[in-house]
C-alpha cells in the first residue's frame, strides 16, 4: 500500500490497473480523457499488460467492450456525458448480454446547452438499462469502487456490467490523498477473470445475443436480468465486507452519516454529498439532530437499506443534481416510491441543485435544513425548489440584456 | 492464385453446412449466397451480425449455424468484430486458448447497415487493419423494415419510400470503391447464382488476413417484387447485363473476374422485377431505361 495525491481520474485508472484488465476500448471526451491517457501510458511503458484500442465512437467502444467480454476477457472502459448517451443503444444491449465489465462514467451535464461541468442526467439516463451503478463521493472511493465493481459484475449471482460514476471536475480533476492498495492484495481481492462459459472458441460453438420471437421469451430474459440485478444488493454487502477485511476501508451500499439519532436528513449521491456532510457537521455543532444518507449503490436500488435507515426520521431533504424535465428530481421520485406505504415514513422534500456544476453553498444546506424542519412542524412539504439565488438570476438577466443590445446594434448597422 | 480447389462446378461442396428451416423468405438471394459462403468458411467462424433480415437466422433457441453467432446492432457490427478478435488474440497471447481454438471473425450485415449506419464503424475497423471478413448481402434496401430505399438502392427502383413514377431519384453508392480507398487486404463482389466465382473468392478471402470484404448482390423476391423461383435467373441477368460486375481488389489492383463481352440490354434485367415495372408500364420510359443503360455502359467503358 502506498499513499499518493491522485485525481478522481487517476484513481479510476489505478483501479483498472490493479484489477488487471485485459482490454481497454477507448474514446476521448472531457472530463474523462485523463483516464484512458493514464492507462495508455502505463501500457506503453509496460507497467500494464493490456490491449488498448481506440474506436471511432462510444457506440462502437461499448460494442467492442461487450463483445470482448463475451469472448472471455476482463474489460474496462470510460466515458462521459455526450459519449455516454451516444452509446446508449449499446448500454442497454450489452447489459442484456449479461457481460460483466466495468465502465467508468465521469458525470457531465448534457447538451443543450453544451457544457463541461457535472450533473447526473447523463448517468441517470441509463438508470433502467441493466447496468448496475456505483456513485462515488471521493477519489479514494473511485479507486475502491472500481475494484469492488469487478467483483460485483463477475459475481456468479449477478453477471452484469457495472458503472462507477464520479463527478467531472469536482472529482475528476481534484487531487485528494488516496491509498493505493498493494498490487498483490488487489489481485487477490479481484481474482482471476472467470468467463463462466461465456466465450467464443472453435470446437464449442455458442450463440449469444440472439433474437427472440414474442413477448414471452423477451419478458423472461428481461426479468431474469432484473432478478440478477437485485441479487446485487446482498452481493455488494458481501464484497464490501471482504473489501474491509482486505484493505480496512468500509464502502457500504448506503452510507449513513450521523444518522443514528438524526431527526432530519439529507439524501444525496455523488461528490456534492461531501458538502452535505460538512453542513451536517456544522449543523450538529449548532445542536441540530441531522444526518446524511448517501446511496452509493443506485442500481440495484438498496430499497430495504434505505427504508431501514430512514425509519423514524421526521423529515428528509432529497437533493437532486439532475432534472427529469417535466417531472423533477429523479432521486426524489426513487425515494418517494421506496418509502411509499411505510409506516412512520418521514416527510420528503425535493430540492434541485448543482445542475451543470453549479455549486451548493453551506448556507443553502442550512436553508434546506430549516425549510425541512419547518415542513415537519407544519406537517406539510413545500413544492420542489431549485437552488438558485436572486444574484444568479440578475447575472443571467444581465447577459440577456447584453445579447439584446448586441442584436439591436447588429440589426441597426445592417 | 490459380491454385483454387474449385476448378469446375463439381468441385463445389455437395452438402450445405448451414441448417435449413430459417425464417428467411423463399428464394432469398442473400441466404443463397450465405449458404455457399458458409460452406467455404466452415464452422470455425463466429458471425457478428448487424440488424437486418439475417438477424432472425438465430432465433432463440435455434440456430442454423454449426459455429458461433452474436447479434450486435445496426451500426456497430464491425466494432463488435473488433472486440471478439481482440478478445481471442488476448486469450491466445495468454495461452488460455490454443491456435486450434481460434476463430475466423465474420461480420454479416445488410446493405443498409454496410453502406450507411455501419460505415463509420467499418471504416475505422479497416483503418485499424482488423483481421476479419465482412460480408454484406446487398438487397438494395432496408429489407427487414419493408424495403425502404437505402444508400444501395439503384436509380429508378421503386421502394416503400420511393413510390413515384420515377422511383428512387438517387444513385447506388459505390461501396466497393469506398472500401478500396481504405486499401484493405481483399475485396470481392459475388452473387449466389455464380457459385464457382463465389467459391474461389471466398476461398481466397479465407486464405488471407486483415480486412476482407465480400459484397454479395442479394436478389430479394420480397423487396424486388418477383417470383421466388426467379432468384437464380435474375442473378445471372445481373451479371450478363453488366449491372453487377464480378471483380476483386487485391494488392491495390482491381481485377474483373468476368467481363461480359456481349452485354444483354439492361432492360432484360429490369423487366424481371416489379420494382422497375413503372419503367415499362403504362408506357415505356425510354429516357430512364436509356439513362440506366448509359450508366452501365459508362462503367464498362472505364474497364479496360
Ligand atoms: C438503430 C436502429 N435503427 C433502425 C433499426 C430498424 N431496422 C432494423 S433492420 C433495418 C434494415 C436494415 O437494412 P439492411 O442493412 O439493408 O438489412 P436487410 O434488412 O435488408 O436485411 C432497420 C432499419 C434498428 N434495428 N436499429
Ligand atoms: S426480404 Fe429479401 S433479403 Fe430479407 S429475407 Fe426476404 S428475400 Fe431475403
Ligand atoms: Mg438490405
Amino acid at each position: 500500500m502506498k499513499r499518493a495525491l491522485l485525481t478522481g481520474n487517476g484513481s479510476a485508472a489505478w483501479g483498472a490497473r490493479l484489477a488487471q484488465i485485459d482490454y481497454l476500448p477507448a474514446f476521448p471526451i472531457t472530463p474523462q480523457t485523463e483516464i484512458i491517457e493514464t492507462l495508455g501510458k502505463w501500457i506503453d511503458t509496460g507497467e500494464m499488460n493490456c490491449r488498448m484500442v481506440t474506436l471511432e465512437s462510444e457506440h462502437s467502444m461499448l460494442t467492442a467492450a461487450g463483445t470482448a467480454a463475451a469472448t472471455g476477457v476482463r474489460v474496462f472502459a470510460a466515458t462521459s456525458s455526450q459519449g455516454f448517451l451516444y452509446a446508449m443503444e449499446m448500454l442497454y444491449t450489452v447489459a442484456g448480454w449479461r457481460v460483466p465489465f466495468v465502465l467508468v462514467n465521469v458525470s457531465r451535464g448534457l447538451s443543450a446547452p453544451i457544457t463541461l461541468e457535472p450533473d447526473h442526467n447523463d448517468i441517470l439516463a441509463a438508470r433502467d438499462s441493466g447496468f448496475l451503478q456505483i456513485h462515488c463521493s471521493t477519489c479514494q472511493e473511485v479507486l475502491d469502487s472500481v475494484l469492488m465493481a469487478y467483483r460485483l459484475a463477475e459475481h456468479a449471482n449477478v453477471r452484469l456490467p457495472v458503472i462507477v460514476n464520479l463527478d467531472g471536475f469536482y472529482l475528476s480533476f481534484t487531487r485528494e490523498p488516496v491509498e493505493i492498495p498493494h498490487a498483490g492484495l488487489a489481485k487477490e481481492f479481484v481474482g482471476p477473470y472467470a468467463p463462466q462459459g461465456m466465450t467464443f472458441r472453435a470446437g464449442s460453438p455458442v450463440s449469444q445475443a440472439v433474437a427472440v420471437l414474442g413477448g414471452s421469451p423477451y419478458s423472461y430474459f428481461r426479468y431474469e436480468t432484473h432478478l440478477a440485478a437485485q441479487n446485487g444488493v446482498s452481493a455488494f454487502s458481501e464484497i464490501a465486507l471482504e473489501f474491509e477485511q482486505a484493505f480496512g476501508r468500509r464502502q457500504d451500499a448506503v452510507e449513513a452519516y450521523c444518522m443514528e439519532d438524526a431527526e432530519l436528513a439529507f439524501v444525496m449521491i455523488g461528490s456534492f454529498a461531501t458538502k452535505a456532510k460538512d453542513a451536517v457537521d456544522r449543523l450538529r455543532k449548532a445542536g441540530w439532530a441531522i444526518g446524511l444518507l448517501r446511496p452509493r449503490l443506485l442500481r440495484p436500488f438498496p430499497m430495504e437499506l434505505i427504508r431501514k435507515a430512514l425509519a423514524g426520521k421526521l423529515g428528509v431533504a432529497v437533493v437532486d443534481q439532475n432534472l427529469s424535465v417535466g417531472k423533477g428530481g429523479v432521486l426524489f421520485t426513487e425515494l418517494a416510491s421506496a418509502l411509499y406505504g411505510m409506516e412512520g415514513a418521514p416527510l420528503l422534500l425535493s430540492f434541485i441543485g448543482g445542475l451543470g456544476g453549479r455549486d451548493i453553498s453551506p448556507e443553502e444546506f442550512f436553508e434546506m435544513a430549516a425549510v425541512t424542519r419547518k415542513a415537519v412542524e407544519e406537517g406539510k412539504a413545500p413544492p420542489p425548489r431549485l437552488l438558485y439565488t436572486e444574484e444568479e438570476l440578475r447575472e443571467v438577466r444581465k447577459l440577456q440584456a447584453i445579447a439584446h443590445v448586441e442584436r439591436r446594434e447588429l440589426e441597426a448597422g445592417r | 492464385m490459380n491454385e483454387t480447389r474449385f476448378q469446375r462446378k463439381k468441385d463445389l461442396p455437395s452438402t450445405h453446412l448451414l441448417g435449413t428451416g430459417t425464417p428467411m423468405c423463399a428464394g432469398c438471394g442473400g441466404l443463397e449466397a450465405l449458404h455457399q459462403i458458409y460452406d467455404i468458411l466452415g464452422e470455425r467462424t463466429v458471425f457478428v451480425n448487424a440488424a437486418g433480415c439475417m438477424t432472425l437466422l438465430a432465433t432463440y433457441p435455434f440456430t442454423p449455424f454449426r459455429g458461433s453467432w452474436l447479434y450486435t446492432s445496426m451500426a456497430s457490427a464491425a466494432a463488435g468484430a473488433q472486440g471478439v478478435r481482440d478478445g481471442l488474440d488476448i486469450l491466445l497471447a495468454k495461452g488460455e486458448i490454443g491456435s486450434e481454438e481460434d476463430l475466423q471473425v465474420v461480420v454479416l450485415a445488410g446493405d443498409g447497415s454496410s453502406y450507411g449506419m455501419g460505415l463509420s464503424a467499418t471504416s475505422s475497423a479497416i483503418e485499424r487493419g482488423l483481421d476479419f471478413i465482412y460480408i454484406c448481402y446487398d438487397n438494395e434496401g432496408y429489407g427487414n423494415t419493408g424495403q425502404q430505399f437505402s444508400d444501395a438502392t439503384p436509380h429508378g427502383a421503386r421502394t416503400a419510400t420511393s413510390t413515384g413514377p420515377r422511383g428512387f431519384p438517387g444513385f447506388k453508392k459505390d461501396l466497393f470503391a469506398i472500401w478500396a480507398a481504405h486499401k484493405p487486404t481483399y475485396i470481392a463482389t459475388v452473387l449466389g447464382s455464380e457459385p464457382l466465382d463465389l467459391a474461389r473468392k471466398v476461398e481466397k478471402a479465407k486464405s488471407l488476413t486483415g480486412p476482407r470484404f465480400i459484397l454479395a448482390l442479394a436478389p430479394c423476391p420480397t423487396g424486388w417484387d418477383y417470383d421466388p423461383k426467379d432468384t437464380v435467373e435474375i442473378g445471372k441477368l445481373a451479371v450478363k447485363t453488366g449491372v453487377w460486375p464480378l471483380k476483386e481488389f487485391l494488392e491495390g489492383k482491381v481485377v474483373h473476374t468476368h467481363i461480359p463481352r456481349v452485354r444483354v440490354p439492361v432492360e432484360e434485367y429490369l423487366k424481371t422485377q416489379g420494382r422497375f415495372a413503372h419503367l415499362f408500364r403504362p408506357e415505356r420510359n425510354e429516357a430512364m431505361i436509356a439513362e440506366i443503360q448509359g450508366m452501365v455502359d459508362a462503367y464498362w467503358a472505364s474497364v479496360s
